[in-house]
């Protein structure tokens, strides 16, 4: 099962050291992290995206409470959330596609970041199947690069972590 | 008034109750040595880095405070790394101070500059590069709070030259507050109510009692829940000395090379209790066959202890003293003549003791077993004893009854060889007036036998027992039972002569080859005011049982 899981950590050097080898020691996987700093300076949040059966997760989750440098870790598997991921693409644009990338960019809600004689980079955020999907559609036109910001993940309703 | 980040540092660790440090020089920590020199801690000067760290473990396992030590940057902070792997796999806590290169050489291949955060971090608590001076005093109080709470374990601080020749006002904080480090004492409530009804209803229960009841200093509340509910115990390596060996609810130590009263009772008991262990693969054999049968409460501090290896009805995440104590007190209001309810399941178990009881035929020639059976006698289980790796450690385990708790100091997640040695060294500083004594091999004491020096530099009446079979015996029987007697590259033929060896140090040797001798040899030892080494010249190819070979179920144990 993908889970994805918030953590509240110091900002401090080694932190991700010490979670990247909590994962690598244990021939646990991350499919995505994504770091950075909350309001308050001295703490960064982390969202990370592994993937593992209930008991690789649960000791994911306890070891990641185990580092004294984390302060809180919630999993959100099975929860309300939210979470989006950005993503930047440079697409070829030959003057015979250039005006279908710029309907489904804005299909999509994207928005050209960078426009060439031969390509137009598109911005796109969102979830899991919007990013698929315009990948999917922008293919044929010639993807040359894809950047992915990895998800970032936050619970519906009024309450914080 | 202001002071060098050395005063600073070694005030800070007097304010942590501190009198003594183990440790070795180098550039980097010079000016702490020099600091040293003006300060009433007390330095015990190793002679290897590595044995720093385990004389500062042996200190802590038999004191139950936290050993430091100190080393320079580079090669003398490498050097530790196999002792805080040591002492990370057995929870002890420990501060080890590395020395570092100037803040403004790290990173630049500098001399003598080693990552050593990078290198230790999977075998550390926790661990700091002090970048200020003004944060020294502060580290050093999280680093104690760290390494003593919670499951203890070794915390390294690594302290650049110039951090610690800079100079600030010393103020050491009160407390610590860690957002992010908040260890659980308290058991549970509702789990431990669960607990106790599964416990009262069990026809055949068991305890399972691992280090984590040292290390909690529960000994006294386990030995009153079993006792009260008369459930037989079996111990865990780290374990042993928990409850008393020689007590007839006592089944000794389980697994590989546990008695087959107590693999056997683990395979047909309907609750297992586990406190303080951690269900290591040593210890079950192949999960399917262990306590297959039997419904499983789990006590630990460590909340990723449970349900790691095997799957827990009842997880109780606390301090093993705490919910001990909450158990202890529910049992106490129930009546019950818990013996004759048990009569069966303790019959049972008694009957297997009987069936195959540790056993082995002393002859001709000086049998391992035996050695260990009357170092048992002679000091009426009252020393401390450490062991080294290998056959030495398993037989100690098997034939001296520990009936104390901190008196067994032996590597036991690790299995270092060349621990027990430097232990014993710690444990004698700790305790100049007990006896303290490693139970060795011929091979593994020559991993740290340099700390020969130090037991004379600090006249240290350390003893040292060689089982001495001329083999790196363990692995030697590995080969002899599952690849055809293969003997390949375990047979020592060359050692030094362990008696002219003592002498060259300054200390006394002893060597017997009759089985008469063996007692005549130990209590000779034993009057000596000195660090002796005995050389026990052994059975060459004695192996030891009972045995669960790797991956085998409990119940499938290899007898003699
Ligand atoms: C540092 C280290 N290297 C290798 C081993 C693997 N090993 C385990 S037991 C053993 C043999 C130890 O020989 P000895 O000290 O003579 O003890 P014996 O088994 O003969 O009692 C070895 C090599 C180890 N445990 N530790
Ligand atoms: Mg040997």
């Amino acid at each position: 099962m993908r889970h994805t899981i918030s953590a509240l950590v110091l900002n401090q050097p080694g932190v991700l050291a010490r979670i990247a080898g909590l994962f690598s020691g244990r021939g646990f996987n991350i499919e995505s992290l994504c770091v950075a700093e909350t309001l308050d300076p001295s703490v960064s949040r982390m969202t990370i995206v592994t993937r593992g059966n209930d008991q690789v997760i649960e000791q994911i989750t306890k070891q990641l409470n185990k580092l004294v440098d984390i302060i809180k870790v919630v999993d959100f598997f099975g929860s309300e959330y939210v979470d989006r991921e950005m993503i930047l693409i440079k697409v070829t644009a030959e003057s015979s596609s250039r005006a279908e990338i710029l309907r489904i960019t804005d299909i999509f809600r994207g928005k050209i970041v960078d426009v060439t004689p031969k390509s137009y980079t598109i911005e796109v955020s969102g979830d899991e199947n919007k990013i698929r999907a315009i990948i999917d559609l922008l293919k044929p036109m010639g993807i040359k690069e894809v950047v992915r910001t990895g998800k970032v993940a936050i619970s519906r309703g009024s309450k914080g972590i | 008034m202001k002071k060098t980040g050395g005063q600073i540092l070694l005030e800070s660790l007097g304010l942590e109750g501190v009198d003594t440090i183990f440790g070795f020089p180098g550039g980097a920590v010079i000016g702490i040595y020099d600091a040293l020199l003006n300060s009433p801690i007390r330095h015990i000067l190793v002679r290897h880095e590595q044995a720093a760290v385990h004389a500062a473990d042996g200190y802590a396992r038999s004191s139950g405070k936290t050993g430091v030590c100190l080393v320079t940057s580079g090669p003398g902070a490498t050097n530790t790394v196999t002792g805080l792997a040591t002492a990370y796999m057995d929870s002890i806590p420990l501060v080890v101070l590395t020395g570092q290169v100037s803040t403004g050489l790290i990173g630049n291949d500098a001399f003598q500059e080693a990552d050593i955060m990078g290198i230790t971090r999977p075998c550390t608590k926790h661990s700091y590069l002090v970048k200020d001076v003004k944060e020294l005093a502060g580290t050093i109080k999280e680093a104690f709070y760290i390494a003593g709470t919670g499951r203890p374990g070794p915390v390294l601080v690594d302290l650049p030259k110039d951090v610690i020749a800079d100079s600030t006002e010393f103020n050491y904080p009160e407390s610590v507050n860690m957002q992010g480090y908040n260890p659980t004492y308290r058991g549970h409530r509702g789990q431990i109510q669960k607990a106790f009804k599964l416990i009262l209803k069990a026809n055949r229960p068991l305890i399972y009692a691992g280090g984590g009841v040292i290390s909690s200093n529960a000994s006294e509340e386990l030995t009153t829940f079993a006792w009260t509910l008369a459930i037989p115990v079996t111990n865990t390596l780290m374990g042993l000395g928990c409850f008393p060996g020689v007590d007839e609810l006592s089944l000794g130590m389980l697994g590989m090379h546990g008695t087959y009263r107590a693999n056997m009772a683990v395979t047909n008991c309907d609750l297992l209790i586990a406190v303080g262990a951690r269900f290591d693969d040593r210890v079950t054999g192949k999960i399917d066959g262990f306590a297959p049968n039997a419904k499983i409460i789990h006590i630990d501090i460590d909340p990723t202890s449970i349900s790691k290896n095997i799957r827990v009805d009842i997880p109780i995440v606390g301090d093993a003293k705490d919910v001990l104590k909450k158990i202890n007190k529910l049992i106490l209001e129930e009546k019950g003549d818990w013996r004759s309810i048990r009569r069966e399941w303790l019959d049972q178990i008694l009957q297997w003791k009987n069936t195959y009881p540790l056993a082995y035929e002393q002859k001709d020639v000086i049998k391992p077993q035996y050695v260990v059976e009357k170092i048992y006698e002679i000091t009426k289980g009252e020393a401390i004893i450490s062991t080294e790796v290998g056959q030495n450690q398993m037989w100690t385990a098997q034939y001296y009854h520990f009936t104390k708790p901190r008196t067994l100091l032996t590597s036991g997640g690790l299995g270092t060889m060349g621990y027990g040695f430097p232990a014993a060294i710690g444990a004698q500083i700790a305790f100049p007036e007990k006896t303290v004594i490693d139970i060795a091999g011929d091979g593994s004491i020559q991993m740290n036998i340099q700390e020969l020096a130090t037991v004379a530099q600090y006249n240290l009446p350390v003893k040292i027992a060689i089982l001495n079979n001329r083999y790196l015996g363990m692995v030697r029987q590995w080969q002899g039972l599952f690849h055809n007697k293969r003997y390949s590259h375990t047979s020592l033929e060359v050692s030094p002569d362990f008696v002219k060896l003592a002498e060259a140090y300054g200390a006394v040797g002893l060597r017997a080859t009759k089985p008469e001798e063996v007692v005549p040899t130990i209590e000779k030892a034993l009057s000596i005011p000195k660090a002796v080494i005995m050389d026990f010249v052994v059975e060459q190819e004695e192996d030891v049982y009972p045995m669960v070979p790797v991956g085998a179920p409990l119940k499938e144990m290899l007898l003699v």
